[in-house]
């Protein structure tokens, strides 16, 4: 039994379909990439999985219970976490401000450990700590998104388009801590437009086109594949 | 003034509320019992607990409200209905005594303890504020404020013509039914309308005599102490995980709902808790003014605690206190009785009171240009509106500068 199953999932913004029956599946320990164009509904299904905008029809499973009918607070209590589209920073809020409030669904826990273990996967926000989350650049404001999403202890991480605005040398090096975070046992997730990136740091990937999934496989294999290259991969 | 206050660590934060108290309890020492200074200060800390209830609404949780009135309203009426000859048949004629003395316990009408009386406006009032609260949840920004003021004046439209409005035929016939419930006789109706219900019963607490209405110090000290219950209520939700959660969906509902906030749970409590405070004030104020009457249920209160919370300072817990005893007493003493005869001084046919409004707005502006964070501005919103924050909307996050370690 795969850590998350999702089946035949229809979100709809209104009236408007979304996403028209998406199935995935993604196994406890793996790095999974959704890719696709913009609006094929790739963050849709990660709002899907997270409670954030529920699906009409269709079942989520995670470690083989159904949660698509569960708001978003009892589905980050339950286990899977998100770096938002666009971030979403606590402008306002110190970096650690900002960290504290990731860990709100494990009310008065201790969160030292917690936060030396962010600081540690990513060294410049221990830096910037006490600096507003709305004065940093975008590379950092991801990797306080990322790092503010791990405070909640999630099985499951959901990030989505890390590598969005944000310049090359810092995708570079949060892809190289998502593979850290990966290594340590935290399944993840990964929701990108740059299938370069997304298909070099995952195993599997699915291939997103308006509102299905249209190819599934090895992210290796997917590379090789000239539909994906032509259309994803610009050679 | 508010530079000392933001430097302040916890600790001698302790030490100023102990410092006002001090002087908010000998204050009245100072003046003769039945002093028209006195009578303003009841009134403004009234005010006080209004504005600080509404300042959780809109300054902790973000929700713009333009009907507190409606709070104010039902705490007041509580203590119209539990506390006078309003309802004449109840107990069939002889009325209905809970916890009182002296002349109350022999009046017909509903006649209850006045700690009970508060905590029954508690109550209704929560419950109206999370009623309020319900349609609201799918709704941001300036709708929430239209919806808001709309169930302010539904409330107020009710106090008008609830002379009309008969319930105790209703009343008797299910409620009533109940073991232990009075009945309320054919006649009962829901408010007295602009007549107004008077007289109210006095506060009448345990092992006190029931006060006088000329007593006006025993009334300031109840008020200051609703308004040492309230601020402590007030710092412990600031500071509160619920505290946190709220100053997170005013950021951000959206990174609020992923991190895990239950933000149905989270805006209803501050619609709940907020409107409680109007309801307990309501209640203060029904007794102490002596008449509950659709007259004062006006859609100008709303915003007059409105101005006197963003005056303050939105979300600041001492800008808020000042905002209200500020404007309360230029509404309640500096207009009338100071500054109102000048117009006629100077030859022109008005008082000042009749611009009372008018000069509200006009400091509203002045506050508004001078200095828009309010006058002690809490933390966050002072660097929402100057420096940094001026960033942080537009520009931040696009990531044009140098990726490396360059310090910045």
């Amino acid at each position: 039994m795969a850590l998350l199953e999702v089946e035949g999932i229809h979100t709809f913004y209104g009236s408007i379909e979304a996403l028209r029956g998406v199935s995935l599946e993604v196994e406890a320990g793996e790095v999974v990439t959704i890719i696709g164009s913009n609006g094929a509904g790739k963050s849709t299904t990660l709002r899907s999985i997270s409670g954030l905008s529920a699906p009409r029809r269709g079942s989520i499973r995670f470690d083989g219970a159904e949660i698509s009918e569960l708001g978003p607070s009892e589905i980050v209590a339950r286990g899977i976490s998100q770096a938002p589209e666009g971030r979403r920073c606590f402008p306002r809020m110190t970096v650690r401000e900002n960290l504290e409030l990731g860990a709100y669904v494990r009310g008065r826990a201790e969160l030292g450990p917690d936060i030396a273990r962010v600081f540690e996967l990513f060294p410049r926000l221990r830096e910037r700590q006490s600096q507003k989350a709305g004065t940093m650049s975008g590379g950092e404001q991801q990797m306080l998104a990322i790092g503010r999403a791990l405070m909640a202890r999630p099985r499951l991480l959901l990030l989505d388009e890390p590598s969005m605005g944000i310049a090359p040398l810092l995708v570079e090096r949060i892809y190289a801590t998502i593979a850290e975070i990966s290594e340590s046992g935290t399944t993840i997730l990964l929701v990108e437009q740059n299938a370069n990136y997304a298909l070099g740091a995952s195993r599997r990937g699915y291939v997103l086109e308006t509102g299905r999934v249209v190819l599934e496989g090895e992210s290796a294999t997917l590379r090789e594949n000239p539909d994906v290259q032509k259309a994803y991969l610009g050679t | 003034m508010s530079a000392l206050l933001h430097k302040l660590p916890r600790g001698h934060e302790r030490l100023l509320v102990a410092i006002v108290i001090a002087a908010a309890a000998l204050l009245p020492l100072l003046f003769a019992t039945g002093s028209p200074f006195i009578d303003d200060a009841v009134i403004a800390l009234a005010f006080v607990v209004m504005a600080l209830g509404l300042n959780i609404i809109v300054g902790f949780a973000g929700l713009l409200d333009l009907g507190y009135v409606a709070f104010f309203a039902i705490g007041a009426y509580t203590m119209g209905w539990l506390g006078s000859n309003f309802f004449f048949g109840a107990g069939g004629g002889e009325g209905l005594h809970i916890l009182v003395s002296g002349r109350a316990a022999e009046l017909p009408g509903v006649h209850v303890n006045f700690i009970l009386v508060i905590l029954v406006a508690v109550v209704f009032t929560t419950i109206a504020g999370m009623i309020i609260g319900l349609p609201t949840l799918r709704l941001r920004g300036d709708y929430i404020a239209v919806v808001t003021l709309a169930f302010g004046e539904i409330i107020g439209r009710l106090a008008t013509n609830g002379d009309q409005i008969r319930i105790g035929g209703l009343w008797d016939a299910t409620v009533a039914k109940l073991p232990g419930v009075t009945e309320l006789g054919s006649e009962a109706v829901l408010t007295r309308g602009k007549q107004g219900i008077t007289p109210i019963d006095k506060i009448d607490l345990p092992f006190l005599d029931p006060f006088g209405s000329l007593d006006v110090r025993s009334w300031y000290f109840v008020a200051l102490a609703l308004v040492l219950i309230v601020l402590f209520v007030n710092f412990r939700l600031r500071d509160s995980r619920l505290g946190r959660a709220w100053v997170a969906l005013r950021e951000d509902e959206v990174a609020a709902a992923s991190m895990g906030i239950p933000i149905v749970r989270t805006k209803l409590l501050a619609y709940g808790i907020g409107a409680a405070f109007g309801g307990i004030s309501g209640a203060f104020l029904g007794s102490y003014l002596n008449t509950v009457n659709a007259d004062q249920f006006q859609f100008s209160f709303s915003i007059f605690v409105l101005a006197m919370v963003i005056i303050g300072g939105l979300g600041s817990i001492w800008g808020v206190v000042i905002g209200a005893v500020l404007l309360s007493f230029i509404n309640g003493y500096l207009i009338p009785d100071v500054l109102n005869a000048i117009p006629r001084d100077i030859g022109l046919d008005f008082d000042l009171t009749q611009l009372s409004y008018g000069i509200f707005g006009f400091l509203l502006v002045i506050v508004m240009v001078l200095r828009p964070e309010g006058l002690i501005p809490e933390r966050r919103r002072r660097l929402e509106l100057h420096g940094v924050g001026a960033g942080v909307r537009a520009g931040a996050g696009t990531d044009v500068e140098l990726a490396d370690d360059a310090p910045r």
